[in-house]
């Protein structure tokens, strides 16, 4: 495991069934999702393994039933592993005992639920500073951090309101608060935004990124929407059938799928939105004239690879050139060529 | 029995053929030994179970309980328990009405009590129900019941809470554990169909004749449904509610205690309602045991046949319980409303304070106004003479005797009598092995086996008579509110507004105590059969209407509208599409009538019957804890035979036809 990975997957197994364990334990390796149901089990997470980074937003991603929300459930061990470890910095969290894990969730971790998961006997500010009582913390304490998150959510006003007088885009909103109150290193979403209309959504998404910049933490994103795992991730992880297909930076997803599967996803993805010059610079390569910076998409960058006559345009990131994209390809990429 | 299974019709339970053919070979085989019995060439002995034959179970079970109660020292611990008990009661009683034990403050005034009761309904449901809350109470004073009534409330007070503290604790021990769950489950289905003079001899026996026994059977009672509700509520919590709660890092306690149970608020309160409703039944009927009370005012006034005092009895009964049920449900449904900022502690809690202020003011007065506090006995505005006149007149209508003298005659003579005999005249093999055909058919394999088993163990405790005329009161009454019940409901069922009516209807009577429904069949018929088929009768229609209409009235639209656009009639939509999708349900239904009209033919027995109920009733005189067991187990198998049967048959029904 390496030192800055928060989150270390390996060789995760979770299977439902009678006798998980076991089973595992008699098993042969690359035994298909199929067989493994008929012999009786389903297998919601099958052998993942995978490394999340500190600051970074990992997005899963996935139709329903590929074992997302199974997944992140192992990270925080709301499911017990089959079998494979899961290790929060480095600690392995499957054998901590109830007492540490909760200790580990009271200090470290948030989650944001698709449904909400609100208390609906409790007023918004009670929801929001319940994880902090759960915690201990004194009355005044609590009520103090939980106006700040709230305010932070921008549901300002609201604080006396119960859960069921609130649209479903504010109840995420106190989601969202309360899974911020204990400051937590480690936010887990789990599609936090499909329960709610296209508008109102793309609306989280952009307060998503906002407090994601004020806060940078270290994100496991659920969700069954490509637009918004592209909006959204630095690496993507599809899966299927409790494993996972392919896990890379959307331009790298999106410029070479790894299985047909993953293809099919990409298919109608509009690539110049996606895929960045940074993605597109070669070392090898060294260009004339003036850079462009490493962040910027190939849409963005349209109207001049059009208009520019060079064959090899030089790419910078953070002023430091990293070397040069080849103009016909990101040109390629903008009239949807391959 | 043979009777029932012909009367359904037969298409809709065919699932295997085989099963179908064995039922058939049962019947056929009773059917051989009954005309066997007629020619009198069936030896007495497969007739009926011979005296000899029948196992003494009633000194075997007296004396197990001897050796509970005195060996084990299970006396010791409930007359101890009683002690705590019969504390609480005391100072209940004392506060409502004036028992002369400590806190000897009481009695509370009724202005009082009616006041908070108004604060209370106008808290709950707004000025419909503070007028209820409050309407009721003033009529109980006026109507001069007010001491009576406050004699049930003073055991009602202390028995729901408690049935309510058990059955929650119960309840969230079996779902957290499923061996309890595996434990309680096949207790709690006997209990609820158990005789309630079942549960109040040995609650006599233990804890003293009075509102300590009368306490302690009415809890009993009550629990059941509290464990049930609690169960389902915290089965029913989302999760996505409780992972949100763990991902708060609460520890298991925590998540209990916050979590899950205000999670579970909506079933725990209906579960609460559950049991205010029966404690408010079985309370009233603990006056068989001599606890003093609406109930044994109730008794007396019937036994004497004072119809007037009776009816005026029963509307109280009436009105409490409605006031009970309505107000609970209201606060079933009552959800937390925040206020707006800045608003003061008085405004936040106004119900509070007002209830507190009027609850002293109306006790201040009590010391200054007499009237305020009691109403004596000639202040009350009670018309007992005046309604028994009315009644007796109303039944001495030439037209009305009429109706009441042909169903006597005809009815009971023609049709009900001969029946009566017709069951009493098959033999107890033949009439055992029509059940499991009966079983058979509906069920399965197992059910007939159960049913055999159960029925079985009816012939052996030597009470076979007795059950049989109980089944025959039942299957008959249950029939009758069938043919009366059914066409009703399906009338009712075609207009959103009768259908509306008709369940309000419905669920209003349904929370009267059994009690009551004695009373208009003797006003009505005197102390005849026909009046205890009559009461069993109308207590038994009430679930058969209700699920009917349910039944038929969630029919999903889908389906009603493709009969229409392929063009069916009104009555063949009714007899292809609905009733065919509503039968389950209405099976459900009819299956808890079964369960009602068993319970009513206990109690039934006070007009005077020749069934079980009537040697249960005896039994309460004395100590006969064994034979008291043993007929109330008779009227328990039997009614768990249905229970089983129909229960299955609605399950595999649903599951059929994919409406689960």
């Amino acid at each position: 495991m390496t030192d800055q990975s928060v989150i270390a997957a390996r060789n995760v197994w979770k299977l439902f069934g009678p006798d998980p364990k076991g089973y595992l334990a008699g098993m042969e390796a690359g035994r298909s999702f199929d067989a493994i149901r008929a012999d009786g089990y389903i297998a919601g997470v099958k052998d993942v393994s995978i490394e999340v980074a500190r600051g970074e937003i990992l997005v899963i991603m996935g139709l329903s039933g590929s074992g997302k929300s199974t997944l992140v459930r192992c990270f925080s061990r709301l499911h017990e592993v089959s079998g494979g470890t899961v290790s929060i910095e480095g600690t392995d969290i499957g054998a901590l005992s109830e007492r540490d894990l909760i200790e580990l969730r009271r200090s470290k971790m948030g989650m944001v639920f698709q449904s909400f998961g609100l208390l609906p006997h409790r007023t918004v500010l009670e929801n929001v500073a319940f994880p902090l009582e759960m915690r201990g913390q004194d009355r005044h304490a609590r009520r103090e951090r939980a106006l700040e998150v709230v305010k932070l959510v921008g549901l300002e006003g609201r604080e006396d309101y119960f859960p069921r007088e609130l649209s479903g885009g504010q109840q995420q909103r106190v989601g969202i608060a309360r899974s911020l109150a204990i400051e937590p290193d480690i936010w887990f979403l789990d599609e936090p935004f499909s329960a709610l209309d296209p508008l109102i959504r793309r609306e989280m998404q952009d307060e998503f990124l906002r407090l994601q910049r004020m806060l940078s933490k270290t994100i496991v994103f659920i969700t069954h929407d490509f637009d918004e795992a592209l909006r959204l991730a630095d690496r993507i992880a599809i899966m299927k059938d409790g494993g996972v297909e392919q896990c890379a930076t959307p331009d790298e997803i999106v410029l070479n799928p790894a299985t047909p599967y993953v293809a099919k996803f990409t298919e109608d993805v509009d690539k110049a939105r996606v895929v960045h010059a940074g993605s597109l610079a070669r070392r090898d390569l060294t260009g004339e004239g003036v850079p462009v910076d490493a962040k910027a998409s190939v849409q963005d960058l349209a109207r001049m690879l059009v208009q520019d006559a060079r064959a090899a345009i030089p790419v910078t990131r953070n002023g430091a050139p990293i070397g040069a994209m080849p103009r016909d390809e990101a040109l390629d990429i903008l009239v949807g060529g391959t | 029995m043979a009777a029932l299974s012909e009367g359904a019709p037969a298409g809709f339970a065919a699932p295997a053929l085989g099963r179908n053919r064995v039922a058939v070979v049962l019947l056929a085989a009773a059917a051989v030994l009954t005309v066997a019995q007629y020619g009198g060439l069936l030896p007495a002995a497969l007739h009926r179970v011979p005296e000899s034959a029948v196992p003494p179970f009633a000194p075997m079970l007296d004396a197990a309980f001897n050796f509970v109660k005195d060996d084990l020292g299970l006396l010791a611990l409930t007359r101890w328990l009683t002690e705590g008990l019969q504390w609480v009661l005391d100072v209940t009683a004392n506060l409502l009405f004036g028992k002369r034990r400590w806190p000897n403050l009481g009695p509370i005034p009724w202005t009082a009590i009616a006041a908070v009761a108004g604060v209370v309904g106008y808290y709950l449901g707004g000025w419909r129900l503070a007028l209820l809350g409050a309407g009721v109470f003033i009529w109980t004073a006026l109507i001069g019941q007010w001491k009576d009534a406050m004699e049930t409330m003073s055991v009602l007070v202390v028995a729901a809470p408690l049935a309510f503290a058990i059955g929650l604790g119960l309840g969230i021990l079996a779902w957290k554990h499923r061996a309890v769950d595996a434990a309680l489950r096949p207790i709690l289905s006997a209990l609820q169909t158990l005789p309630f003079f079942t549960y109040l001899l040995p609650a006599v026996i233990f804890f003293k004749v009075g509102p300590t026994a009368g306490a302690v059977a009415t809890t009993i009672y009550a629990i059941p449904p509290m464990i049930l509700m609690t169960t389902l509520g915290l089965q029913k919590v989302p999760a996505e509610v409780v992972e949100a709660g763990e991902m708060s890092g609460a520890t298991r306690w925590q998540l209990l205690r916050h979590v899950y149970l205000p999670s579970a608020r909506t079933e725990i309160l209906v579960g609460v309602n559950q049991v205010i409703m029966l404690c408010l039944a079985m309370v009233v009927l603990t006056a068989f045991i001599g606890m003093p009370g609406l109930g044994a005012k109730l008794l007396s006034m019937m036994g004497s046949f004072k119809l007037g005092r009776s009816f005026e009895i029963g509307i109280t009964i009436v009105l409490l319980a409605v006031m009970l049920d309505r107000m609970s449900k209201a606060w079933v449904v009552k959800q937390p409303v925040h206020h707006e900022k800045g608003t003061s502690w008085w405004r936040c809690h106004i119900h509070l304070v007002v209830g507190t202020v009027l609850f002293a003011a109306f006790c201040v007065l009590g010391q200054f106004v007499e009237v305020a506090t009691e109403i004596g006995r000639r202040q009350s505005f009670s018309q007992g003479k005046l309604i028994d006149t009315w009644i007796k007149s109303f039944l001495a209508i030439d037209a009305v005797q009429a109706v009441t003298g042909f169903l006597r005659a005809f009815v009971n003579v023609q049709i009900l009598i001969p029946f009566r005999n017709f069951l009493l005249s098959i033999p107890t093999p033949a009439f055992i092995l029509a059940v499991m055909a009966f079983a058979m058919w509906l069920g399965g394999r197992r059910q007939a086996i159960v049913a055999g088993v159960f029925f079985g163990l009816v012939a052996l405790s030597g009470w076979w008579d007795r059950s049989v005329i109980t089944l025959y009161s039942v299957l008959s009454a249950v029939a009758i509110a069938a043919l009366i019940g059914l066409p009703l409901a399906i009338a009712a069922s075609r207009s959103e507004r009768w259908s509306r009516r008709i369940l309000l209807a419905c669920d209003t009577a349904q929370t009267f105590p059994s009690f009551v429904y004695l009373i208009p069949a003797i006003m009505l018929f005197g102390i005849t059969d026909i009046a205890v088929i009559f009461s069993i009768l109308i207590f038994a229609m009430v679930p058969l209407i209700r699920y009917t209409v349910e039944g038929l009235r969630t029919v999903p639209a889908e389906m009603t509208e493709a009969a229409d656009m392929a063009g069916a009639t009104a009555m063949q939509k009714l007899w292809k599409v609905q009733l065919p999708l509503a039968l389950p349900t209405m099976a459900v239904g009819f299956n808890q009538a079964l369960m009602f009209a068993f319970f009513m033919v206990i109690i039934a027995a006070f007009i005077g019957t020749q069934d079980l109920g009537q040697e249960l009733q005896r039994t309460l005189a004395g100590t006969d804890l064994g034979k008291n067991f043993v007929l109330g187990l008779c009227v328990a198998l039997m009614a768990l035979t249905f229970d089983l049967v129909i229960l299955k048959w609605a399950k595999d029904r649903k599951r059929a036809l994919g409406l689960d």
